[in-house]
Parts: structure tokens; sequence; C-alpha cells
């Protein structure tokens, strides 16, 4: 089993005919998603890269069974793109634009409360369940099928994680970027909800950064809830305080939002802090054979 | 983005929000003129985007216009250390000249975006003129907060919630939920991503006045307001900085260290100046160089390099998923055809069209050290850097 994406996701692509999006959705398709549907205003009634594309996404789901969007919608009209699409009842939006605006997500989050829309991103790179289906940016030829679950605020790091995983023969069940904004659609607490449910994961690696408390939270949710291991390491701790390091949310403010404070807090909850990026995937092995 | 203290002042100013009588100045004998205007006793406030001013002496109260001249002068040209900044502080080319306001009592009112409810959250406090952190630590009881919901805007209830929070009565109330609310329509208006008024002072009178005021804003949202970004200083900005964003190069941060690293992707820039500590360096910089359709922004980081004296040796780490190597590889190697490369590279790529890059490099016949992961390339630019220390 894995999370989020599989064999059954059918998914839509907001933003089809871009550039990012065309190269993407190309990519997506080769590894062997079912992209069903295109979105692009205006453009409806074509095909695109043999996708059908439609004006809107209540008729694309309409005509194609789509249950997932993936978008790639410039961020001036990122919020626009995901009322529509939760407006249309999609189970699943998965954003990868960069820089949205702060206040229009604010908007966006008091538009889903109650809706059936679950959100991933923006500004990440998106779901993967190896073997079954990429919803994301993600370089697939580096994933392997296996049991464990990857949830990471950072795209590249991720794929080094990923990479380490995999050269050691260790398989991922679902890979998960929740994204670098200081506000974002799932959190690590709603993704380990999903790890520890999932009977095929076994361990959960947890890649965290600087900025907010979304770390101290998922902390306080391990130490209750998480029965499975796991493996975490916070990005950041040579980062100065009070400046944004490339993401939007990664910005040290006060003493909570360090890197220090953060692994204190995973460490103290029960999960294993590796000693530094590149062991991440070793650490893991070590915590599979203690298994 | 950040901006001048007379600048967050003037927005608060249009959305009717009370603020001292006073005018920015550039010169002393302009201060001098200003302070005579006023005609009371003044306060000369140095116009830097660094907090802890007043304990930095960037802040003086003076009694007529021969020393608001005077202390206007000792304060323009130089330049301000102050806890928030390094050791060489900040140029101060500007100051306010400011009514002295008589205070009998001084409050704390913020907005800013909550990540946990991801909703702005009005933040009030009995106890101003500190910092909310400190208050936070020392007295949590004297904080209040509402949480704004963008859907029907901040609401007289809210208001006065929060006035009974600092402790104001009888007209204040309402007065007090004016400001807030015109404090909110800013906010939203300007797209800030944090509005502070601190303090918020209660004259003798029973007036509220904004006597400190700190606007920032959100730098995504900066395309649709093209009036905020003309505001930006950037004498208050490093100019390594400058030069990077002028280069295209919008994710740099200049750090203390001696090793130049040249990242793609926010995350894995971090993480690789964390493995460069962790295997005894340091770093000079943290650089995520986005993703690249074009070999431009390579060559002009090589060019960022070249340009910074503390560089020992730079460190190149790839992980290719929207950015192609290739189109790394063949940045690096245009830059070594364009410039005198006075330094180690080392080089680690990885992802999308890895061979493709590593026979670019390969065919240049340059002599960079290839690393074959994450771990090997920090042990070898840290090696390198010391090496060339020597």
């Amino acid at each position: 089993m894995s999370i989020l994406v599989d064999e059954s996701t059918r998914l839509l692509v907001q933003g089809i005919t871009g550039s990012e999006g065309s190269f993407h959705t190309q990519r997506c398709m080769e590894y062997g998603t079912k992209v069903v549907a295109g979105v692009t205003p205006g453009k409806g009634g074509s095909k695109h890269l043999g996708v059908p594309v439609f004006n809107t996404v209540e008729k694309a789901m309409a005509e194609t069974g789509a249950n997932a969007s993936l978008m790639f919608v410039p961020p001036a009209f990122a919020a626009d793109g995901i009322f529509e699409a939760s407006a249309a009842d999609i189970p699943l939006i998965v954003c990868i634009t960069e820089g949205i605006p702060v206040l229009d997500m604010v908007r966006v989050h008091r538009y889903l409360k109650g809706k059936s829309t679950r959100l991933v991103g923006p500004n990440c790179p998106g779901i993967m369940s190896p073997g079954k289906c990429k919803a994301g940016i993600m370089v697939g030829e580096i994933h392997l099928p296996g049991s464990v679950g990857v949830v990471s605020r950072s795209g590249t790091l991720t794929y080094d994680v990923v990479s380490q995983l995999t050269s050691l023969g260790i398989g991922q069940s679902t890979c998960i970027g929740i994204g670098g904004d200081a506000l974002a659609g799932s959190t690590f607490v709603d993704i380990l909800t999903l790890f520890q449910a999932d009977e095929d994961t076994r361990a959960v690696v947890l890649i965290g950064e600087i900025g907010g408390t979304m770390e101290q939270e998922a902390a306080e949710f391990i130490s209750r809830h998480v029965t499975k291991p796991v493996v975490t390491f916070v990005a950041g701790s040579t980062a100065p305080p009070g400046r944004r390091m490339g993401h939007a949310g990664a910005i040290i403010t006060g003493s909570a939002g360090t890197a220090s404070e953060k692994i204190k807090a995973l460490s103290q909850a029960g999960a294993t802090v590796a000693p530094n990026p590149a062991e991440i995937g070793l650490t893991v092995r070590k915590v599979l054979e203690s298994l | 983005m950040k901006v001048h203290e007379y600048q967050a002042k003037a927005l608060l100013a249009q959305y009717g929000i009370p603020i001292p009588k006073g005018k920015m100045s550039c010169s002393p004998a302009e201060a001098r003129e200003i302070a005579s205007q006023i005609g009371s006793r003044v306060v000369i406030k140095a116009q830097v985007y660094a907090g802890g001013r007043g304990k930095a002496g960037g802040i003086k109260i003076v009694n007529d216009p021969t020393e608001a001249e005077e202390a206007a002068g000792k304060l323009i040209g130089t330049r301000l250390v102050t806890h928030q900044t390094g050791p060489e502080g900040v140029p101060v080319s500007k100051v306010l000249v400011e009514e002295a306001s008589d205070v009998e009592r001084e409050l704390y009112l913020s907005i800013l975006v909550d990540g946990i409810s991801r909703l702005p959250v009005m933040i009030v406090s009995d106890a101003g003129g500190i910092e909310i952190e400190e208050v936070a630590q020392s007295a949590p009881e004297k904080i209040s907060k509402s949480y704004i919901d963008p859907a029907i805007g901040f609401q007289p209830f809210q208001g006065r919630k929060l006035a009974y929070g600092m402790k104001l009565d009888g007209g204040q109330i309402g007065e007090a939920t004016r400001l807030m609310t015109s404090l909110y329509r800013l906010f939203m208006d300007k797209d800030c991503s944090l509005a502070e008024i601190n303090p918020l002072v209660v004259t003798p009178g029973g007036k509220l006045l904004a006597v400190d005021a700190k606007l920032n804003f959100d730098d995504n949202a900066l395309y649709r307001h093209k009036d905020i970004e003309e505001l930006q200083d950037k004498e208050q900005e490093e100019p390594l900085e400058i030069q990077a964003r002028d280069w295209g190069i919008n994710n740099y941060v200049k750090m203390d260290g001696d090793i130049g690293c040249m990242v793609n992707g926010a995350g894995l820039a971090m993480a690789v100046n964390d493995l460069i500590q962790y295997c005894g360096g340091k770093a000079a910089n943290f650089l995520d160089i986005g993703t690249l359709n074009n070999t431009e922004r390579v060559v002009n980081s090589f060019k960022m390099f070249v340009a910074d004296p503390r560089i020992k040796a730079v460190l190149v780490n790839i992980f290719g998923g929207m950015a192609r190597v290739d189109v790394i590889a063949k940045g690096i190697v245009e830059a070594y055809q364009q410039m005198h490369i006075p330094f180690p590279v080392v080089i680690r790529l990885a992802g999308t069209n890895l061979e493709a890059g590593q026979r670019i490099l390969a065919d240049s016949g340059i002599g960079f050290t290839l690393a074959k992961d994450f771990y090997d390339s920090a042990r070898k630019v840290v090696e390198a850097a010391r090496g060339a220390r020597k």
C-alpha cells in the first residue's frame, strides 16, 4: 500500500500547456502515472501530449473521472486555481507553484475548511508512490518501491535522502514534499497520521528545516500517536537568525524556529536524529535492523 | 521586505492612525529646520533596518533646534551597530525628527500571520516599549491575542476584547478598535508580513499615538505593490547580496566562512552548509541557484565567488530535478572560459541528465575535483579550503 496516490489515481494537470506543466506531465506519464486531463482556460477541446484539455476543472472531472490535480499555475493565479479545483470537490490538490503570496494562502486555507479537498504544497516537489504513481516533479529513477515513508519540507534534499535510501536497497512506500512555504496545505502531523495508519509503511523519515513550529507539533504527535520508528534531520543549523534561507518559511524568528530546538523536541519524542544530512540513509538502515 | 520607520509611519497616517508630528531629514541643517518648525522638544531617530536602535545610541531626545542639528550630525554618515547587525553595523543616512511625545503608558500592538491556525492574528500587550518576545517569556499573562477570519475581517468585538486586554477604558475602547481595524486594513491591503506598533503610547490626555512602527512586506506579493517595492533602501542591505540579485541570483545570503557554495534547492543548500560545518569547514554563503533554463546564472555565481576575496574553495552540489545537470555543467565550463578561477572547485552532480553533464565536464579538460556523493563533496571541499589557506 501507499498513501495519497497509487494505481487508482487519475491525474488532472492544471496549467498543462505551460512549459513546466508540459515537461513534467510528460515525465509523470513516462513513469506510468495515469494523466487523464489537462486544464487551461481558453484551450478546452484541444489535446496536449495526447491528453484532452478542458477549460474548467469541473468539466475535466465530469468527463474523465479525474480524482487528483497537479498544479503548475503561475503564483498570481494559483489561489484561484486551488479555489476552482476545491469548488469542484476534487479529493486531492498537489500544488507545485512557488511564490504564492501568504495572504492568498490565508484565504485558500479559510476556503478549504470543511471542504473535502486535501491540499499538498504549495512550493513543493509533489507526491511519489514508487512503482505506482508520480504526481510531482521529482526524479523518478531514484525511487524504489518499499516500506519507508518519507515526508519533507524540502525538494532537492529529499531527492538526496531518497537516493541514499535506494542505494542501500531501502525502498519507499510514499515520498511527500509538503513544501517550503510558511503555510503548508498538509503538515507533518497530517502526513504522519496517514503513514501511521498505512500498514505497508514500517518506518518514517521526516526532514524538517528552520522556521515555524511544524516540527515541534510533529514531535508532540509522535510521542502520543506514532508507534513506528521515525528518523529525522532538520536542515539549517548553520543558518543566521532573521534571514530567509530561500524558502519563504525558512526563517528563524524567536528561539522556537531554530534547528537545535526542533531537533531537541523530535529527539525527546523518540525520533532518531541523523548526525548529518549525508547519513540519513545509514541511520534508517540501523533503525530498521534493530526492529 | 523591510522599510524605514518614517515610511511605515507615512503608511499608518494614510490609514488614519495617529502618529507624532515629524519629518525625515538627510542633513543636520535640515534637522534643525524641522525641529524649529515643530517648536518643542524633539526626538532624533536614526533610520536603519535593524532593531535595537535605542540601546545602540541611535535615538536621541533634544531640547532645541541647535541640539537637534548636533545630534543629527553625530548620526548621519556613521554606521550604527546594534545587537541585530553584524560588527560592521548599518549605515545611517537619514534621521527622523519627531515631536517628543508625553507618555502616560506604553502598549504593544501587532499583526502577523500565524503558522498554526493559518490566520492573521492581532497581538496586544499592556507592556509596550520592550520586545514582545521578552514579555512572552517574563509575563505571558500581559499578552492578548485574537485570530481574524479573513472572510469577515476584523470585528468590533475583537477590538473591544483586545482594548480591555490593554487595560483601556471609556472612549479609548472605540478609539483603539478603530485604530486596530485600520491597521488590519493596511496589513491586508499591502500584503504585510508584519505590522507592529511598539510602543503604542497613551498620552496624558488619554489619546493613542503610534510612537514607533515597523512594517514588513511579503516578497512574493511585491509584484502587486510597486509603490511599496520602490521604498526599498538598498544601502541597508549587504552589498554582496545586492550584487547577487542584480545578477539574477535571488536566493543568496552572506555567511561568515570561506567556502563558496552553489546548490539547487533551499533545503539542500542549507544541508550543504550544515554538512560543511560538520566536516570542519565554514560556508561563505547560502546560494540556491533555483531552476535553470540557461547557463547565465551559473556563470554569475562564479563571478560572485571571484568577486568575494574570502573564498578559498568552492563546492557545487546539484541534484537535478527541475534543474538539468547538463546545463549546470555547461555553465561551469563557460565560467572557466570567461574568467580566471583562482580557487579549487569541487563538483558533485546527480539527477536529471547526469551523464550528459559528466561528459561536458570530462571533455572540458579542466581540473575539477569530482565528488562521488554528498558526503564526499563536503569532505573534499573542506580539505581543499584547508590546503588553500596555507
